[in-house]
């Protein structure tokens, strides 16, 4: 029968667009930040253009915050595949004053990348900067194109987005503006994962289950380290935790769990009843924070 | 484990219960999930409504949320072990048409809904007709609140009488009815008591079970060259391949090929994939073809096969729904996209404006305005291949550009 399974057809679907990108555009960049949805987004660039080269960069906002196994991971992939990585430093942003460190408890870097990418991306002159968002994830993020077009300013205009129809892309711009490409908008959290099982697709061990100190502050359970602000009466325990998405150290919720294996880790979230984005304090900050943050530029 | 993807479109507003019918697909398949369930609790109450609004899940952008309505797609998604569903939820409103026209090009399955206390009103008929417009394969036509007139198989049978009067009107080839309520559960995944008297399927019985196997075209081979693959290195030095996305047919090692516009012939040497070569391909896999012999190919052309051909051709005539501020401009010049083949066009002739809630031609208002659909003649600079749009949406589809603006200003289709 010449029927796809819905991976497959995914995976059919994302490559189309990544060769998309590479066809409509003259400088693009893939944004890449070490989480498992930054890593599926290079898989599928690879198979997309194999067996030649990736024909573009990657562009690593680095908050400075990061887990250092995060890092760890994103250097052996790059020596691995031979990639061309770019570097954006949110500290040399700070030190270059370019943007200021939060301050208190909840101080977050989260905020400052937007500004940091947005300096890369005029700095390099990309015209498209490939992103791993996927519409299941955030209700701002449900109205997004595969295709997303960004001023001058980098602004994203939700209420006047360009209709998409079929498979055709308009990437048509003005000098100065972007576009932000999202390949995977179609997959849910549930299907990278088992995707990534079917594929052996190599993943950072902060996705399993693990023993970690961490404090718990509304509810969500922090990794402790020394960019966490604590106050006195927060001192670290230890758990069994997993992180369902890496970002910043000091924002990035980690999950009670026992999933040590990709098998239970994909047993786990087909049962669970918490988005994986519920253990984010960036988007705890207000019930339009996504919203927000996207139109001015972020990821 | 072998699932399918189906993606289905709903158009509507709050009051005809389509909200409500997405929350419950969504939660009786669990793909609400708490933190989102307690996000629209606390919203719900403080925006001082009595019951769990579950329209905020599915309205995202803030003005949307204040003003209590759809304005953009939303893209929806979840499970069960049978397939995966892509729901792409649009507003119903006529302002809205080119949101409804977005959400239909990709969809296999329309879902309409239909109250049983109102019957078939203006939006019903709109939506039925956008779906025929668009070719969505499968037509369902869900006649809900079923609970407020008692479960009446006489409501029913008579609404679908009249539905199917009207259908009779229309370009579709599958129609489908249940009778469900979205606020009780009648119906939606589990059978109702209440209506004894249907023997058909529950919704998600439909969906999960309903064929869509054959709703690409596997008889006319086209195969738009997205990019030319060139290694350039040591171990792949001589290597030139042909990357695209399988618009139609079935190509296989060995067949013999026409290319497209040359009119060059040859024939597949191989169909790679990184996970090895595959002995055919199909709609809608994403593969590179080689070919036998070196030939002048790249972006914007096409791979067929020698003894079925698409038409070659600068004069198109379209089906057209316009999406920009500015109206269409007879003369005009507009960018057009066709599969991977981009070229400039003029806007020859206004045949006429279609009323899409009655399907009526006029022949004497042809000021295409936003949301107008409407009938037209171009002219390309460059010859495009292209089929009628009801035998392949993918090589029967195209978009119009403003040249000054790059809005995509109309989606058009192959008449």
């Amino acid at each position: 029968m010449y029927q796809l399974d819905h991976l497959k057809e995914l995976e059919a679907e994302s490559i189309f667009v990544i060769r998309e990108v590479a066809a409509q555009f003259e400088n693009p960049v893939l944004m890449f930040s070490g989480g498992k949805d930054s890593i599926l987004m290079l898989y599928l660039a690879r198979k997309a253009f194999y067996p030649a080269r990736l024909p573009f960069p990657l562009l690593h906002v680095d908050t400075g915050h990061n887990f250092p196994e995060t890092i760890a991971f994103r250097d052996e992939l790059v020596e691995k595949w031979k990639l061309r990585l770019i570097v954006a430093s949110v500290q040399d942003a700070i030190d270059r004053g370019l943007v200021h460190e939060e301050r208190g408890i909840h101080a977050s870097r989260n905020g400052l990348q937007t500004a940091v990418l947005l300096e890369a991306i005029e700095k390099h002159g990309f015209d498209a900067a490939l992103g791993g968002g996927r519409r299941d994830e955030e209700k701002a993020r449900a109205k997004e194109r595969f295709f997303s077009h960004r001023d001058e300013f980098g602004q994203w205009d939700p209420k006047n987005q360009r209709p998409e129809l079929w498979n055709l892309f308009n990437a048509k711009k003005q000098v100065g503006e972007h576009f932000r490409v999202f390949p995977i908008s179609n997959w849910t959290e549930l299907d990278v994962w088992q995707y990534l099982h079917r594929e052996q697709v190599p993943l950072p061990s902060l996705y399993f289950a693990h023993e970690r100190p961490c404090i718990k502050r509304n509810g969500v359970l922090l990794a402790d380290s020394e960019y966490l602000q604590k106050k006195p009466e927060e001192t670290p325990a230890t758990y069994k935790v997993r992180f369902r998405t890496i970002g910043d150290m000091t924002c990035t919720g980690a999950v009670l769990s026992e999933a040590d294996t990709l098998e239970k880790v994909i047993e786990e979230i087909a049962t669970t009843r918490i988005t994986e984005r519920g253990a984010r304090a960036d988007d705890k900050r207000s019930e339009t924070s996504m919203e927000d943050r996207k139109k001015e530029g972020y990821f | 484990m072998h699932t399918e993807l189906l993606r289905f479109t709903t158009a509507g507003s709050v009051d005809d219960g389509k909200s409500t019918l997405i929350g419950r697909l969504l939660y009786d398949s669990k793909a609400i999930h708490q933190d989102q369930y307690e996000a629209i609790e606390k919203s719900s109450k403080r925006r001082g409504e009595e019951e769990v609004n579950l329209a905020l899940l599915t309205d995202g952008l803030k003005a949307e949320r204040e003003q209590g309505i759809t304005i953009d797609v939303a893209y929806r998604y979840f499970s069960t072990p049978k397939r995966k569903f892509i729901i792409a939820d649009t507003p119903g409103h006529i302002q809205y048409t080119r949101n409804m026209v977005t959400g239909a090009s990709t969809a296999n399955v329309a879902l309409i809904l239909m109250d049983a206390r109102k019957g078939m009103l203006e939006q019903t008929r709109r939506h039925a007709i956008i779906a025929s417009l668009l070719q969505i394969p499968h037509l369902l036509v869900c006649i809900n609140k079923m609970d407020l007139v008692d479960y009446s198989e006489e409501v029913y049978e008579k609404l679908r009488d009249e539905f199917e009067a009207f259908a009779a009107k229309l370009d579709v080839k599958d129609v489908s009815y249940i009778p469900i309520s979205a606020l009780k559960g009648d119906n939606v995944v589990h059978r109702s008591e209440n209506m004894s008297w249907y023997e058909g399927p529950t919704l998600i019985y439909y969906l999960e079970n309903v064929h869509i196997a054959s709703d690409y075209n596997f008889i006319d081979c086209r195969f738009p060259v997205q990019l030319v693959i060139r290694p350039n290195t040591d171990e792949f030095h001589d290597y030139r391949g042909y990357a695209g996305r399988v618009a139609g047919g079935i190509f296989k090692k060995g067949d013999e090929v026409m290319l497209l516009p040359s009119g060059f012939s040859s024939k597949i040497e191989a169909i790679d994939t990184y996970d090895g070569e595959v002995e055919e391909a199909y709609p809608p896999m994403s593969v590179v073809i080689r070919l036998e012999n070196e030939l002048d190919l790249s972006r914007g052309d096409m791979i067929v096969r020698p003894n079925n051909v698409p038409e070659v051709t600068q004069d198109l005539d379209l089906m057209i729904c316009w999406f920009d501020n500015k109206p269409l401009r007879l003369r005009g010049k507009y960018i057009i996209q066709h599969t991977t083949r981009t070229a400039r066009c003029l806007v020859k002739e206004i045949r006429y404006k279609m009323d899409i809630n009655t399907l009526h031609r006029n022949l004497d208002d042809r000021e295409i305005k936003m949301n107008d659909v409407a009938r037209i003649s171009l002219r390309t600079t460059q010859p495009l291949f292209v089929d009628p749009y009801s035998r392949n949406r993918i090589t029967g589809s195209v978009i119009l550009i403003d040249e000054a603006t790059h809005q995509t200003v109309a989606a058009g289709m192959v008449i």
